[in-house]
């Protein structure tokens, strides 16, 4: 029978959708660091809405928890949004708790800087924590102007001791520290100008306060060895342009980036090109080519300096809108390579399977705590994962 | 008198049968074109409209989906903006597209998803592909503008209540996925009831039929139902549209990529 939704942008009952999942990632190799080869976790996510004023102003309460049973530091509960939207002639002001997505690549996330990253859901995830701030955005003919003041700064997730896909010692987010003397308390700025001229969007983005990327800092205390996060003020500069051509979509996004340990840019280009109904059939096939590249040298924090990424994505359009992506990144300095397979189907009408195969190859076995701390290397950049290839499933419930 | 010679007397019944049958093709174009004006003006006009669309879609072994969308549409000086909001499957409720459609340029269209909050530009060629798993493609859903074929009239016929003449169209859209299209539209009240779809290789590929026309605000004519049967794959999708609303003050805030963002 067919459920018929009489939700309408004017409507002024409370709204929400939700969605529980079960998640369970097998790796092929124990940690090494003695980590289990098991790590089954649960998620709840829910969002909460209710507009008003004949859609003039919208109420939104985002929350989401996660689970871990191995690594407690992969628990989390975080409160995505909860913001209040007016819109004005010609103006929306936004206030409260929100995400924001900048960037048009798939490989990097170069621009994406106002909220911080959720770096314990997966080495690659997309996921982030929920920011306090006042966005005022603007919108005239081909023109859009955000202006954003953040209201405080968030810590970064990471995996803790029991946890995998991470370094030979544990990041201990407990002895985070800041540059700023208000700590994580200080107001940063943010503004985004973007563009539309078909068939390019180009967007001009500029940050000034606390980096989300904390460098990690070795911590020898010989009794418990760890990295201990720093965090510092930071200006960024950053470009995110698209061109879309009928098939062909050209992207990328650069930045440029003051303070810290160092300066650096950094440049994220490439295509995605889709061909609809491949041999005759009804599947589509996008083909994503782009390359990585970032001028820093000294952090071990990011893997990607001089990277190829090369994707599939296989879009089956069939009742149980069924998609393959697989995806390769080459390090074009070293054997290093990263080999994932990630596919999903519906089961029924509320709910979905997802797998996800990840294979790390190409670089040598992991340092020891000892050798990591001494002479951490920076050439490998992803050796202290090379035991860490795995496969995951996880179900998950839409209501 | 001097005879003529037979070969020019070949030569003027060549020039003219030539002629003669140039000036039917251009009657034909003419013809073909007026009625597709007729029929796309009658579609137009409506201001702003609010709709909801529930699709149900039959597989090759008989299994079936469904999908419910709520769709909302402007008219604009040289075009049409289309929102759209997926409320099931319960697994992407809550993506949206966002199209702006022009009567004498490349369309353009965004994607929300919701999950990560990023609006994404997909490209043209997306339009032609099945959407949402459906025998519809998006280039089907939406009444594309006279202006983005070339026509030419074809015969009369009978269709299910009176006379209908079929025009035959062609794209000139290079992502389109069709060669030619056959559009059967009513005499009496210039509505499309049925379009059979030609692929690439110009076999038949898809038939659509349109049924239920309600006259909504003594006004605007729509198809209740719209059906569409893959001949090539033994698929059908029907579309169900219900709880028509027009004149509901929409303006282009309400279809822009701020609003995307907005959509719930």
């Amino acid at each position: 029978m067919l459920a018929l939704s009489t939700l309408t942008p004017f409507t002024s009952a409370l709204e929400y959708r939700a969605e529980a999942g079960v998640e369970s990632r097998y790796f092929i190799d124990r940690g090494a660091q003695g980590q289990a080869r098991h790590h089954p976790a649960i998620h709840l996510g829910a969002e909460f809405w209710h507009s008003l004023n004949r859609g003039r102003d919208l109420l939104t309460f985002s929350p989401y928890v996660r689970l871990d049973a191995e690594d407690s530091q992969r628990t989390l509960a975080d409160i995505r949004e909860l913001s209040w939207i007016h819109v004005g002639e010609g103006y929306e002001l936004r206030t409260g708790v929100r995400q924001v997505y900048w960037g048009v690549t798939e490989g990097a996330r170069l621009v994406n800087i106002i909220n911080q990253t959720d770096a314990a859901d997966g080495p690659d995830t997309d996921k982030t924590l929920g920011q306090p701030m006042v966005n005022l955005a603007l919108e005239h003919g081909n023109h859009m102007l955000d202006l954003f003041l953040l209201a405080g700064a968030r810590e970064r997730t990471f995996p803790g001791e029991d946890g995998r896909l991470r370094f030979p010692v544990a990041v201990d987010s407990n002895q985070s520290r800041w540059e700023s003397s208000r700590g994580q308390e200080r107001l940063d700025l943010a503004a985004r100008w973007q563009w539309n001229r078909y068939p390019f969007v180009l967007g001009i983005t500029a940050f000034s306060g606390t980096a989300r990327e904390p460098e990690l800092e070795l911590d020898p205390d010989p009794t418990r060895p760890r990295l201990t996060p720093f965090y510092p003020l930071i200006h960024q500069a950053g470009i995110d342009l698209q061109a879309t051509q009928g098939d062909l979509l050209w992207k990328l996004e650069a930045i440029q980036r003051w303070g810290g340990r160092e300066d650096f840019h950094a440049a994220n280009a490439g295509f995605e090109y889709t061909q609809v109904g491949i041999l005759d059939s009804r599947v589509d096939l996008g083909w994503l080519l782009e390359g990585l590249y970032q001028s820093r040298e000294s952090s071990p924090a990011t893997p990607f300096e001089r990277d190829i990424l090369l994707g599939w994505r296989f879009a089956f359009n069939d009742l149980a809108g069924s998609e393959i992506l697989a995806s390769t990144i080459l390090d074009t300095r070293t054997s290093e390579r990263v080999v994932s397979i990630e596919g999903r189907r519906r089961l029924g009408n509320s709910w979905s399977v997802a797998g996800e195969i990840r294979y790390i190859s190409g670089t040598p076995e992991p340092q020891s705590a000892g050798a990591f701390l001494s002479n951490p290397d920076t050439r490998y950049t992803l050796r202290p994962l090379s035991r860490d290839s795995y496969g995951q499933i996880e179900l998950s419930w839409f209501f | 008198m001097r005879r003529i010679p037979p070969y020019l007397i070949f030569l003027t019944a060549c020039l003219a049968g030539y002629l003669s049958a140039n000036v039917t093709a251009a009657d034909a174009i003419a013809q073909g074109e007026h009625i597709a004006r007729n029929a796309d003006a009658q579609l137009r006009g409506y201001g702003d409209s609010m709709v909801d669309l529930a699709m149900e879609l039959t597989g090759p072994s008989g299994q079936t989906a469904t999908r419910a969308v709520r769709v909302q549409s402007l008219e604009t000086e040289d075009g049409e903006y289309t929102l759209m909001v997926f409320d099931t499957p319960r697994d992407v409720a809550g993506t949206s597209l966002l199209s702006h459609n022009y009567r004498a340029r490349d369309d353009q269209q965004w994607l929300y998803l919701p999950a990560i909050r990023r609006v994404k530009q997909i490209g043209a060629r997306d339009k032609s592909g099945p959407f949402m798993g459906s025998e519809f493609a998006f280039e089907d859903i939406v009444t594309p503008f006279y202006e983005k074929f070339s026509y030419r009239f074809e015969a009369e016929d009978d269709c299910a209540n009176g006379a209908c003449w079929i025009v035959e169209r062609t794209p000139k859209d290079p992502y389109s996925g069709y060669t030619r299209q056959r559009v059967w539209i009513g005499q009496e009240n210039h509505l499309i009831h049925r379009i059979e779809y030609f692929d690439r290789r110009d076999s038949l590929l898809k038939t659509y039929t349109a049924q239920d026309f309600v006259h909504h605000s003594n006004k605007h004519w729509r198809p209740g139902q719209m059906q569409m049967v893959n001949h090539q794959n033994k698929r059908q999708t029907r579309l169900i549209w219900s709880d028509f609303r027009f004149d509901s003050g929409l303006s282009d805030r309400d279809f822009s990529q701020n609003a995307l963002l907005r959509a719930r």
